[in-house]
């Protein structure tokens, strides 16, 4: 029983960062309909601008309390990697809008590329180690939680509420829900669509540096590779949840993080992949659009 | 009539789609105040004008200017679509309804005031963080939005999906929403198509109200003559993309050009439909409004 636990513990802060990241696929394919298959690097990137962060601080200022050190990392990578993400949309996807569906698709295959080959060729190919952080670790029943974890899912459940207040109940989110359901309609209600689109991919990138900094401080090393699997994790957990739905790309998360962990746990770990998207597949076959999608919605 | 002040000047207007002439050499004024009615057989290119006006098609040639109440002036043709609203103040509807049915009947009233509130609530941090000054501008908006669903008799409704309300109430919350965006200038696009009867009298009696209450004026696409002839004060006819006729209810109305537009004849025979219109309206009289 608390071996169970234990690996629910585990799996829930691995779905936490999952979750974070699935939040970004979720919301620009929401509102343009494009899967942004850069985001997964965009997480990456946000991991090294935090590591980045993180020396430069050391190296400045030699010690600085953990907490803060914590904090400025995470407000400097969630600026950094919105604003990257930003000219990525600006410069790569918006010429492409008009063009047909495929185009922002193999853009965003080639962008992912291109920035994980840039962090390699800047960054170096080897792993990026950073020292322990945070090292804590309570014991409550005979289950042991690392402070690493409760931070992860405290900050994912601030994050989360942040975000979902914002689409739901301020002028920005209500602009960002009409033009996704319309967005010639919105841009004749005078809502300036292009800044609404950027916006949304800004907070995107936002929630995935934070991310990246989790997983950095979880994992206490970075490589210019990180992007790829956790994000096709991260797309499989919206695609679960049911891709354009908020609440959806979170509960997707954390079921991924969960099976993920409980299967490394009761069964071999080599497996763990093939059991995750072996479970896509049931649920995509029962439920074509997600758990918490909304059946697809015939758009004039 | 007062003095004619133009609200909307159309010049010399051409919008071409590669080998057809949709709107050809079109000019036309709307004046304020006034409900300006915009009619002609299918085809005749009422909607393409409507699109080129709020920046949905870039037109040929041509020069459309929109005058706002303190004498700022607009050339739409050189604005992109949300600037049209956010910028000039003209709002339109479609002939297709295109409400956010996912959005609440209230929030599809908030989306329309996006600009301010987003203004007032500092990009969304200060709203965030609780502004006094947002809160205000939040409780303006939403005093704004009740008071169109008043308008609109859809105060009951205001939370239920947009999707889910009735055809003619849904055409009321499209108008109350374009209305919403503050506009000087109204355009619609068949308002009264698909009405039954009693829907279409709602719509009249909304408006009207429009027109007195604000002084919005209105330029419509209307084929229900009998709205047409009853609310407008000014109506331009269209037919092939050129404008045939041009002035007041009464004066359209007895344009043989008009007459031969709608009933489709060629231009000698048009006498003859005039005699005939003349026989028909001596016997069965009463009938004209």
């Amino acid at each position: 029983m608390e071996y169970f636990v234990q690996q629910l513990v585990n799996g829930l802060t691995l779905g936490s960062i999952y979750g974070l990241i699935a939040i970004g696929y979720t919301m620009v394919y929401g509102i343009i309909g494009m899967v942004n298959f850069a985001h997964g690097d965009i997480f990456m990137l946000g991991g090294f601008a935090a590591l980045i962060v993180y020396l430069l601080l050391v190296s400045l200022f030699g010690g600085v309390p953990i907490a803060l050190a914590l904090f400025i990392m995470i407000l400097v990578a969630m600026v950094m990697t919105g604003l990257w993400n930003w000219v990525i949309e600006k410069m790569a996807y918006r010429p492409l809008r008009g063009s047909f569906r495929l185009a922002p698709l193999i853009t965003a295959i080639g962008m992912s590329i291109a920035l994980s080959n840039f962090i390699q060729v800047t960054q170096g190919p080897r792993n990026k180690p950073i020292p322990s952080m945070v090292s804590s670790v309570y014991e409550v029943f005979g289950i042991s939680i690392s402070l690493k974890q409760i931070i992860i899912v405290l900050v994912t459940a601030v994050l989360l509420t942040i975000f979902w207040y914002i689409v739901n109940h301020t002028p920005l989110g209500r602009a960002q829900r009409a033009t996704e359901q319309d967005r010639k309609m919105a841009a004749l209600l005078g809502i300036d669509v292009d800044k609404t689109i950027s916006i949304t991919f800004v907070m995107g990138a936002a929630l995935a540096a934070v991310a990246g900094t989790m997983y950095l401080m979880y994992y206490g090393v970075i490589v210019f590779t990180d992007g790829f699997t956790p994000g096709v994790k991260a797309f499989t957990a919206a695609v679960l949840g049911g891709i354009g739905s908020l609440p959806g790309a979170v509960l997707g998360g954390l079921m991924i993080g969960l099976i993920e962990s409980l299967w490394s746990a009761y069964f071999t770990i080599d497996y763990k992949d093939v059991a995750t998207f072996s479970i896509l597949a049931v649920v995509l076959i029962f439920k074509p659009s997600g758990i918490l999608g909304r059946p697809e919605v015939e758009k004039v | 009539m007062m003095t004619k002040d133009p609200i909307l000047k159309v010049e010399h207007l051409s919008m071409r789609f590669g080998g057809l002439m949709a709107i050809n050499d079109l000019s036309f004024e709307a004046y304020r105040g006034d409900i300006t009615a915009l009619i002609g057989p299918n085809g005749a290119g009422k909607t393409t004008v409507f699109n080129c006006i709020t920046g949905f098609y870039k037109p040929t040639m041509g020069m459309i200017t929109m005058r706002q109440q303190g004498g700022k002036e607009f050339l739409l043709e050189r604005m992109s679509d949300f600037e049209v609203t956010r910028d000039a103040k003209v709002a339109r509807t479609f002939q297709n309804i295109r409400l956010f049915s996912g959005l609440t009947v209230l929030e599809n009233l908030l989306v329309a005031q996006h600009n301010k509130l987003m203004l007032a609530s500092g990009y969304t941090i200060l709203g965030l963080l609780g502004f006094p000054t947002y809160k205000k501008a939040a409780a303006q908006s939403i005093e704004q939005a009740k008071y169109w669903l008043d308008k609109a008799n859809l105060t009951d409704r205001a939370d239920d999906p947009a999707g889910d309300l009735p055809y003619g109430a849904q055409r009321r919350l499209e108008i109350a929403r374009a209305m919403c965006t503050g506009p000087e200038f109204l355009c619609l696009d068949e308002p009264a198509a698909g009405l039954n009867p009693r829907e279409s009298l709602a719509l009249n009696e909304l408006l009207r109200s429009i027109r007195k209450d604000t002084g919005t004026s209105i330029l419509l696409i209307e084929h229900d003559m009998s709205v047409v002839m009853e609310i407008s004060d000014h109506v331009v006819v269209l037919e092939y993309g050129q404008k045939i006729s041009d002035g007041n209810p009464e004066h359209v109305k007895n344009d043989p050009k008009v007459i031969a537009a709608y009933l489709g004849v060629e231009d000698d025979e048009v006498e003859e439909v005039i005699e005939e219109i003349e026989i028909i309206a001596e016997t069965a009289p009463g009938d004209t409004h």
